[in-house]
């Protein structure tokens, strides 16, 4: 099986054709089928994904599981993965049976719902897996199209706004990218992802319209791809597409958008933007700090003014999304462990989180913190699994979101000491805003008429939780088993970025 | 005339005696009620003359002392000329019939426009090329004004006509120009006196004016006024017709008349072609946005689509006129799956055209609607869909040929571009409700919209080797 990759990539794609040009009609006996199919193509894709994972060599760090073929325009069809994309890999394909189960219960256009999420799976994947630069492009923007319509047709009220909001952010942020990959592609003349990162974009001072630029194409370059991923990510100032598109989108929607989606601006930065560009990312690290730092307390602070408890959750994902930048441009080991540690273990938990925003809104269809209060007494199960997760947003120890904040927060503090306890007092800020949403979710009593007859989770809701409880604990008291993987291919990356700087430099770290 | 050159031109032989032909049986016979016949047959020819053409013989070859050239370029764009309007007359069909527009003259004008197509791209001679497009633009003239009850159609086609008339001067003026410096009215014989050095001004005077008069033709902007007019006013099937067929006509008759008879100053021509292109790009893409005709729309979008085809000429490289070609054929591809869509749209019997008929489409047909949903996006290159690519490959050849600027300024107006076509899915999935329209479609309407929503999607996995092919032809021309 040399094309595995391809494999896990286009089986989800094959079945929504299956599902496309065979299923008819639009009745339950239909809509049930198009819910099994679509279970059995994303678990059947988790399952082969496995065998990538068991066959995966974390001591080797070039690309393994490398496929290429002849394509258009002189360009090729390459797919591979190293220790940074393939946990990637992994955590799309163990989400997306649990997004397929999470809308179980969804009624409207159920077979095209389906359809989506399953194209979304395969494009997703992709982005993880291209080493193609144009390849990666095309993965990276086709998947604004199932999301933005999973937004518009299945969304709440104002779903529109959001959906165009969602689009235009990130496509202009995607065109200013892929002027960038033309740049290089003239650069260096080729696409494929392996030699470009072997290849050393000029960093001479140049002057564009009487400015200077300093580290010259490679600031440019880095600046444009920067544009995009950040749009991606979110960072702040443009993470203001993210609360809108995941309070008008689905419960499924919103879980993909924050567990997977948000992830491939971090991929982007570690794929490209360091590695490519290593003397742009180190003149330019203090303002990703800086920008972190600000998204950490400020985005906090407007979680704790929420009244939606999806945008809550939101908030909260932006400043989590802090902790990775930070951590990767910190360019240290612990740094860049601990972002790709935040980012699978946030993948986890905010998927969780919505899931658990998402069983209540099924039952009382608000999502207004105001209306709920004292379900405890209603529903145990609940308020235990909202309790665990609520805790692991938080980064209670023993949860994996625990060892994602240390790491990062190790990282940065030793490049920038004063980042460090910035964004120290956003594990503060973030305990503030998760407790308080519990307490008046979950605790006191039972006051409200409406939550007397609410009932308590059903097997098929624990059933969704489980895998993602066990996760969260096993990766928060046993880290080693991402560490491990990831360790090696981010050493490796590490090393090419120190040997990339500029002399002068690398003499001040050392004194340092 | 000798055996071989009656060889080289069978298939435009063949074509124009077959219209000849039909011309007398319909007259002679049962007049209308012969037009279903005749449509068929003429499709049929058509596209076996494209099989004839795609399957016969490699090479170039000659033929009347050179006024006429047969190579792999010329047989690409015959190909892509023949099939598309092919399809466009068989997806007409049913729509005109059921309006009294189905005239016996329809078919045998569109097949003599046809004709006069084949020849613009065979042209080896100012004289042939002249020949050619005036073929061509006769019958297109006569059938915008198909529906001669109705004023706007006959606007469109005396609007067509007077605009059509003055760049036909201006084309002959130039080629007058061209006469008097060079001495020769031969693309060879001009090639060689360019090539001698000490280029006179008057050739390049004559060039410009050559190039301003077939920029009307493929209606790059500025030279696009009557562009939106008579796509609107004309017959939607017409309206087809001159979006796909005679845009790759002059497109390939540029490349031709300026590799063949320019080809030594790429420099000056690539220049007129950047500008051109640049200012239809953005033209097309800003105008649109306030359209609310959807057949305007595509008037504006077909402008767009010229800039970026025009993109790959200016690059001045074989590169270049590779992706032009691939450009050309999926923009035809893409238009026919689209009009396709656009006959279908009515309400009550009666055709609409407005984009707010298209509210809430979805709701009522998801099939076609997604079909819509596919082409939007390949027209506004999104990717995987098959517009992409032919953007891209535009771009990489701009790019390599060092012209960063128009590929920044292409990337640039393909989002403002992308703002319109996002609408039109807007409206159908998302709009407000109305009472929608009926789109009632026939076999061949409903094959051609599927079909092309499947080749956009299906395309990605290598172009349906469309590569080599206009390689080769890019080959032939750029030497």
């Amino acid at each position: 099986m040399d094309n595995l990759l391809s494999i896990i990539t286009f089986i989800p794609a094959v079945a929504a054709l299956v599902l496309g040009l065979f299923l008819r009609g639009d009745d339950l006996a239909a809509q049930r089928n198009a819910k099994w199919a679509a279970l059995f193509a994303t678990t059947a894709t988790f399952v082969l994904s496995l065998f990538i994972l068991f066959r995966f060599d974390p001591a080797n760090t070039e690309f393994q599981f490398v496929e290429t073929g002849e394509w258009i325009f002189g360009l090729q069809y390459k797919m591979g993965v190293d220790g940074i994309s393939v946990l990637f890999v992994m955590l799309t394909t163990f989400l997306m049976p649990i997004v397929i189960l999470s809308c179980w219960e969804v009624t409207t256009r159920v077979k095209e719902y389906m359809i989506a999420f399953l194209m979304l799976e395969t494009l997703m994947l992709g982005v993880f897996c291209a080493l193609d630069l144009v390849l990666f492009y095309l993965f990276f923007e086709a998947g604004l199209i199932p999301m933005f319509l999973i937004i518009g047709i299945w969304g709440g009220k104002e779903r529109i706004y959001a959906a165009f909001k969602f689009f235009l952010y990130t496509f202009l942020g995607s065109v200013l990218m892929l002027v960038a990959m033309i740049a290089m592609y003239m650069q260096a003349g080729t696409t494929d992802i392996e030699a470009l990162l072997a290849h050393n974009f000029a960093s001479d001072t140049i002057a564009v319209a009487g400015f200077h630029i300093i580290g010259g194409v490679q600031t440019l370059l880095w600046l444009a791809f920067f544009a995009s991923f950040a749009v991606k990510m979110p960072m702040w100032p443009v993470h203001t597409w993210l609360p809108d598109a995941h309070v008008q989108a689905p419960t499924a929607g919103s879980v993909v958008l924050a567990a997977i989606l948000l992830k491939m601006g971090g991929y982007g930065f570690l794929r490209f933007s360091l590695p490519m560009f290593p003397v742009a990312s180190d003149l330019l690290a203090p303002l990703v700090f800086w920008m972190s730092a600000i998204a950490i307390v400020y985005t906090s602070l407007v979680a704790l003014a929420q009244s939606d408890m999806k945008k809550l959750i939101a908030y909260s994902s932006v400043a989590h999304m802090g902790y990775v930048t930070m951590g990767i441009f910190a360019a240290n080991q612990q740094g860049i462990d601990g972002a790709i540690f935040q980012m699978i273990s946030h993948g986890f938990i905010s998927g969780a989180l919505f899931l658990c925003v998402g069983v209540i809104y099924d039952r009382m269809h608000t999502r207004e913190i105001d209306a709920y209060g004292g379900l405890v007494n209603r529903m145990p199960a609940y308020a235990l699994i909202f309790m665990f997760f609520t805790m692991a947003n938080v980064g209670l120890p023993g949860t994996s979101g625990f060892v994602g904040e240390f790491l990062t927060l190790m990282g940065i503090f030793q490049v920038n000491t004063w980042v460090a306890a910035v964004a120290t007092s956003g594990v503060i800020l973030s305990a503030a805003y998760a407790l308080w949403l519990y307490r008046r979710v979950v605790m006191g009593d039972l006051i409200k008429e409406a939550l007397k007859t609410i009932t308590d989770m059903t097997r098929r809701e624990k059933a969704i939780m489980a895998p993602l409880v066990v996760m969260t604990l096993l990766l928060g008291v046993y880290p080693s088993l991402v560490t491990d993987i990831i360790g090696p291919s981010v050493g490796a990356l590490i090393d090419n970025y120190q040997a990339a700087l500029p002399v002068a430099d690398a003499t001040q770290i050392a004194q340092n | 005339m000798t055996p071989a050159d009656f060889n080289t031109v069978l298939p435009e032989f063949v074509l124009a005696i077959y219209a000849m032909a039909a011309l007398m049986f319909g007259v002679y016979t049962t007049k209308d009620k012969a037009a279903p016949l005749i449509v068929m047959a003429t499709s049929a020819l058509m596209l076996a003359l494209a099989v004839y053409i795609g399957v016969g013989g490699a090479g170039a070859r000659q033929a009347f002392g050179g006024m006429f050239i047969d190579d792999p370029f010329s047989r690409f764009a015959k190909i892509v000329i023949l099939v598309s309007a092919a399809a466009v007359m068989l997806m007409s069909q049913d729509y005109m019939a059921r309006r009294d527009l189905l005239r016996f003259e329809f078919p045998i004008l569109v097949a003599l426009a046809t004709v006069g197509m084949m020849m613009m791209v065979s042209a080896g001679n100012l004289m042939s090329l002249y020949m050619g497009l005036e073929l061509q633009s006769l019958s297109l003239y006569v059938i915008a004004a198909l529906r001669r009850d109705s004023p706007k159609s006959t606007e469109a086609g005396l609007k067509y006509f007077v605009l059509g008339a003055l760049s036909s001067g201006m084309l002959l003026y130039g080629a007058s120009l061209v006469y008097g410096y060079a001495g020769t009215t031969d693309f060879a014989g001009i090639l060689s006196t360019v090539q001698a050095g000490e280029m006179p001004l008057g050739l390049l005077f004559g060039l410009v004016f050559l190039l301003s008069a077939l920029a009307f033709k493929i209606s790059a902007a500025p030279f696009h006024m009557w562009t939106p007019d008579v796509y609107e006013g004309s017959p939607t099937p017409v309206t087809a017709f001159f979006a796909t067929a005679p845009k790759v006509a002059a497109m390939c008759l540029i490349a031709r008349l300026i590799y063949d008879a320019f080809g030594a100053i790429p420099g000056d021509w690539g220049q007129v072609l950047a500008v051109l292109s640049v200012i239809s790009m953005f033209l097309g893409a800003v105008a649109a946005i306030g359209q609310k005709d959807i057949k305007r729309l595509m008037a504006y979008s077909s402008i767009a689509h010229m800039g970026f085809a025009l993109m790959g000429l200016a690059a001045g490289t074989a590169q270049g006129v590779q992706a032009m070609m691939i450009y050309m054929a999926i923009y035809v591809t893409m238009n026919i799956g689209t009009f396709a869509f656009i006959l279908g749209m009515e309400r009550d019997g009666r055709p609409v055209s407005d984009l707010d008929a298209l509210h809430q489409y979805a709701k009522k047909e998801p099939g076609k609607a997604l079909a819509v949903l596919i082409l939007m996006f390949s027209l506004a290159g999104v990717p995987p869909m098959l517009g992409f690519f032919g953007k891209f490959g535009v771009l990489q050849a701009a790019v390599d040929a060092d012209m960063t600027w128009l590929a920044l300024a292409g990337a640039v107006a393909s989002v403002i571009g992308a703002y319109y076509y996002l609408r039109i899915v807007f409206f159908m999935y998302f709009g407000r409700e109305n009472d929608g329209i009926d789109t009632r479609m026939s076999v061949p309407q409903w094959v051609m919209l599927m079909g092309v929503a499947t080749i956009m999607l299906v395309g990605v996995v290598n172009l349906f080797g469309i590569e080599p092919v206009a390689a080769m032809a890019a080959e032939a021309l750029v030497r």
